[in-house]
């Protein structure tokens, strides 16, 4: 049995442990959000939290969240309500596709919590490798300078 | 070499007609302007109001397209002209797209047709629907129809009102539109030309929304597909063994050289269908001519050719001079960042069906049933958002995966995803091309004639319910027959896309050389030969200004004589301060202009870059797009879609080639195809150009080739000499710079 915190609730998991975090978020605990892009955290639409701290759950074993928090984008929310962040995404209309949206939107919290108040620059670098093809990236990053300045 | 040679008319007596674009009025593929009492778009295809349009008796109105949601934005767009003409608020409105028992058969949701033909459509329809009500109201109220308002769905004379919902049952609209229901006026739309938020951005972004990657049906099992490790591959012997013994494999599947993976875990799905493909032994076709060669390759295999237009002048002057060039597109990919998945599920009577994200539900679901042998209408395909689409990617080979291993299985839901490798070597990608120019000029540099010749494989494969187009259905024992591959011609054309130039010249003639044999998989990608073609148009007009010692905006505007394109030109070069750039070194200014397929949405680029000589490295350091996309339904989601397209051609013109040796692929993931980063992405302006009453354009795919064209004429513009092939990697920049 895996045992750890998914966004605030403890939850315990019959997975291997050499299971990829990925799938165990996905398929046993039917979480919508981090996606499969590449398998080889390359493409960061599998990031998700540990602790606080941006994992690409692709390339990470479940068991490493074992005792730990995880939190996916349904975590983000406050009182069932969008984030502040997630809020600034609907705003912008920052997305085409959406698919990349989860990943982003959990690297841009990292970063917002790291550094409140960032700059266009710092936006950029922190999201730098988490790839969009729909071409939305300046929506996206007006999105996140959008929530910094709430 | 043997080609076929197809002249002008031989042509004309195929196809009964066209001659060239210029005698294609709007009216013939517009659908908002059908004849009176015709009905427009996809509406004529299926009349009956209940076949798009349900009441019900909660208040809310079930609209039902055979469009699909690819993540642009098309289910909101086509909502708000329903929502408008329907006289009801947006909200009360739920969409459902593409599921081959509930949806109107609209064909493929592709080449930017969603607005001009399934919006005209549901917009008659909603009038027809509005007028029905209104005059059932009249009736019951005891007054004229035309004393009568409405208000969300609320209509009113004096003090009494009856509502849409207590009017009407399904039953009273199963009846077929006439095409005379008249549309609102545009001065009283209150939903159309509004920036509604799309309906399904929240959901996407709190974790509600479900891609068909996240479905997780009850006694889910999953699977995976152990692919040939070249495209000309047989398998010889394999033994199962060994892998059915792995963690949770729960069975293999062979059929001829198709071999696929169910397991309880995707990972271990995954991780047993690579070891079965290194466990095969397969038989290995060594002939592909190389990424190197590919250029040669197009222009000495064998061809179909097609004079597409020639209006040379026998007696033409003799030019003073003469300027020729050739440009090199290579293989693209989609490059979808989800690869493509699907869940497929044999139910107990015999159907099976399967959630897919294909842009072609109905003729994937009919390739399907030839596939697995089913009787038609057996498959039941239900479109489920995938990750962005831009074109025919590998979403319905995954379906017809996942059929394949459900139907091993019966009973049981399985869920496919491929692994990276699988969707970069697989896929089927936008063609390679060569395009080739000359024209003759006079003393003053101005163009008496223009020629070209375009060189292609074909840009169409799609499944059109076949399952030799499926990718498995060719492995498979027997295998399935890859049907020949056909170019398209007027009015969409296919590698010929916008082959034609935008600009009138004295004399202009266009001959495409089709290659029918695919070395690599190809299909349709954002704009088919579009983008080559306007990347070549828009760099040899350049090369003439340069060499005419003009300014490129004015030469241009010497050969356009299109309103709306002079406009669109104009804007864009004002909004990007055209003619008060100061150049620097290694800074430059490029500009490209086209109009998709020559009669629908224009669109116009500028770009400044910084190429530093030292390595060769280009900075796209601004860009501006200005766009006329007819009358606007969305603007913020076509200015997604313009900055979308734009952003998506600066990642195939400055990094993207996909590479190959003589047997395989060697992109296999994104660190060998590389695509744009945030920190490359430029700022866009856009300039959004609205013309209301004029016909829906669909905005998907015109900024692809006017942004590669604009950004190369900004590299030769800053470094003083052209490259003439796509990418323009750092190497070939500094070959440029050194030149």
């Amino acid at each position: 049995m895996l045992n750890f915190n998914l966004n605030g609730g403890d939850v315990s998991v019959d997975a291997p442990g050499d299971a990829t975090l990925l799938s165990v978020l996905s398929d046993d605990l039917k979480q919508a959000g981090p996606k499969f892009g590449c398998g080889l955290s390359q493409c960061g639409a599998c990031s998700v939290l540990i602790d606080g701290a941006v994992v690409r759950s692709c390339q990470t074993r479940a068991d490493a969240a074992v005792g730990r928090s995880v939190t996916t984008l349904a975590g983000l929310q406050e009182n069932g309500q969008p984030s502040v962040l997630q809020q600034a995404f609907i705003d912008e209309q920052a997305a085409q596709c959406g698919f990349c949206s989860s990943g982003m939107i959990l690297v841009a919290q990292s970063l917002l919590d790291r550094n409140p108040v960032p700059t266009e620059a710092d936006v950029r670098s922190a999201l730098n490798g988490n790839l969009c093809r729909c071409g939305t990236h300046n929506r996206i990053v007006r999105a996140v300078l959008r929530a910094s300045e709430v | 070499m043997n080609k076929h040679v197809m002249n002008r008319r031989d042509f004309l007596k195929v196809t009964g007609g066209f001659l060239t674009v210029s005698f294609l009025l709007p009216s013939v593929v517009f659908a908002q302007h059908a004849a009176e009492g015709e009905l427009p778009g996809d509406l004529a295809d299926h009349p009956n109001l209940s076949s798009w349009i349900r009441i019900n008796a909660d208040g809310t109105v079930n609209l039902f397209i055979g469009k699909v949601e690819l993540g642009q934005g098309a289910t909101t767009a086509v909502g708000q002209v329903c929502a408008e003409e329907l006289v009801i608020d947006f909200s009360r409105l739920h969409v459902t797209a593409g599921d081959t028992r509930l949806s109107p058969d609209e064909g493929t949701t592709a080449g930017s047709q969603s607005m001009p033909n399934c919006a005209p459509g549901v917009q008659q329809a909603a009038a027809e629907v509005r007028e029905i009500l209104r005059n059932l109201a009249a009736e019951r109220l005891g007054v004229a129809a035309d004393t009568l308002t409405i208000a969300d769905g609320t209509i009113s004379a004096g003090g009494n009102s009856v509502t849409y919902w207590e009017l009407v049952s399904d039953q009273m609209l199963n009846v077929e539109a006439t095409g005379k229901a008249p549309l609102l006026p545009v001065a009283e739309h209150k939903i159309i030309g509004k920036s509604i938020p799309r309906i399904d951005i929240p959901d996407k972004m709190i974790g509600r929304h479900r891609f068909v990657h996240e479905m997780t049906p009850d006694g889910m099992v999953f699977g995976a597909v152990a692919r040939p490790p070249t495209y000309k591959s047989k398998l010889v012997n394999v033994d199962l063994a060994p892998i059915e013994a792995m963690p949770g494999v729960l069975k293999v599947v062979r059929n001829g050289s198709f071999l696929g993976i169910i397991a309880s875990r995707q990972d271990q799905a995954m991780l047993a269908a690579d070891a079965l493909s290194k466990a095969a032994q397969w038989d290995i076709v060594a002939d592909l001519p190389g990424h190197d060669g590919i250029f040669e390759w197009l222009q000495t295999a064998e061809s179909e050719e097609t004079e597409w237009k020639n209006t040379l002048q026998p007696d033409a002057p003799q030019g003073a001079s003469t300027h020729e060039a050739t440009y090199e597109r290579p293989y693209h990919m989609h490059g979808s960042i989800g690869t493509s998945a699907a869940v497929a599920q044999m139910g107990a009577d015999g159907t099976m069906t399967v959630w897919t994200h294909s842009q072609s539900v109905w003729a994937t679901a009919a390739a399907i049933e030839q596939l697995l042998g089913l009787e038609e209408g057996k498959v039941h395909a239900i479109h489920t958002e995938g990750s962005g689409c831009y074109g025919h990617n590998m979403a319905d080979d995954a379906a017809a995966d996942a059929c394949l291993l459900a139907a091993a299985m019966p009973g049981s839901p399985v869920k496919l995803q491929y692994n990276r490798a699988g969707e970069h070597q697989w896929e089927p990608y936008g063609s390679a091309m060569v395009n080739k120019i000359s024209a003759s000029l006079d003393a003053k540099g101005d163009i008496l004639s223009w020629e070209h010749h375009i060189f292609s494989t074909p840009h169409g494969t799609r499944p059109g319910g076949d399952a030799g187009r499926l990718l498995s259905g060719r492995y498979v024992e027997p295998p399935f027959e890859m049907p020949v591959p056909s170019d398209g011609g007027p009015p969409n054309f296919s590698a010929t896309r916008n082959g034609l130039a935008n600009y009138e010249f004295p004399g202009e003639r266009v001959v495409t050389h089709f290659v029918r044999e695919m070395p690599l998989r190809v299909s349709s990608t954002r704009g088919l030969g579009a983008y080559a073609n306007v990347m070549a148009i828009e760099q040899f007009i350049d090369e003439l200004a340069v060499k005419a010692e003009a300014d490129p905006v004015e030469y241009r505007l010497r050969y356009l004589k299109e309103e709306r394109m002079r406009d669109v030109l104009t804007r864009c070069a004002e909004a990007f301060g055209w003619d008060n750039f100061e150049k620097g070194r290694g800074k430059g200014r490029g500009i490209a202009i086209a109009r998709y397929k020559n009669y629908a949405a224009i669109t116009a680029v500028a770009i400044e870059v910084q190429v530093t000589p030292r390595n060769g490295l280009v900075r796209v350091v601004r860009a501006v797009a200005a766009n006329d996309s007819g009358h606007m339904v969305n603007p913020d989601g076509i200015a997604n879609q313009v900055e979308g397209g734009l952003i998506q051609s600066l990642s195939w013109t400055l990094k993207e080639e996909v590479k190959f040796d003589n047997a395989r692929v060697l992109s296999t993931d994104w660190a060998s195809y590389p695509i744009l980063t945030f920190s490359e992405v430029p700022p866009v302006e856009l300039v959004l150009i609205d013309r209301p009453g004029e016909p829906y354009l669909g905005q998907g795919e015109s900024a692809q080739g006017p942004a590669g064209a604009a950004l190369a004429n900004a590299i030769a513009d800053a470094v003083g000499s052209r490259i003439r092939r796509v990418p323009f990697t750092p190497d070939r920049v500094k070959a440029a710079v050194t030149a």
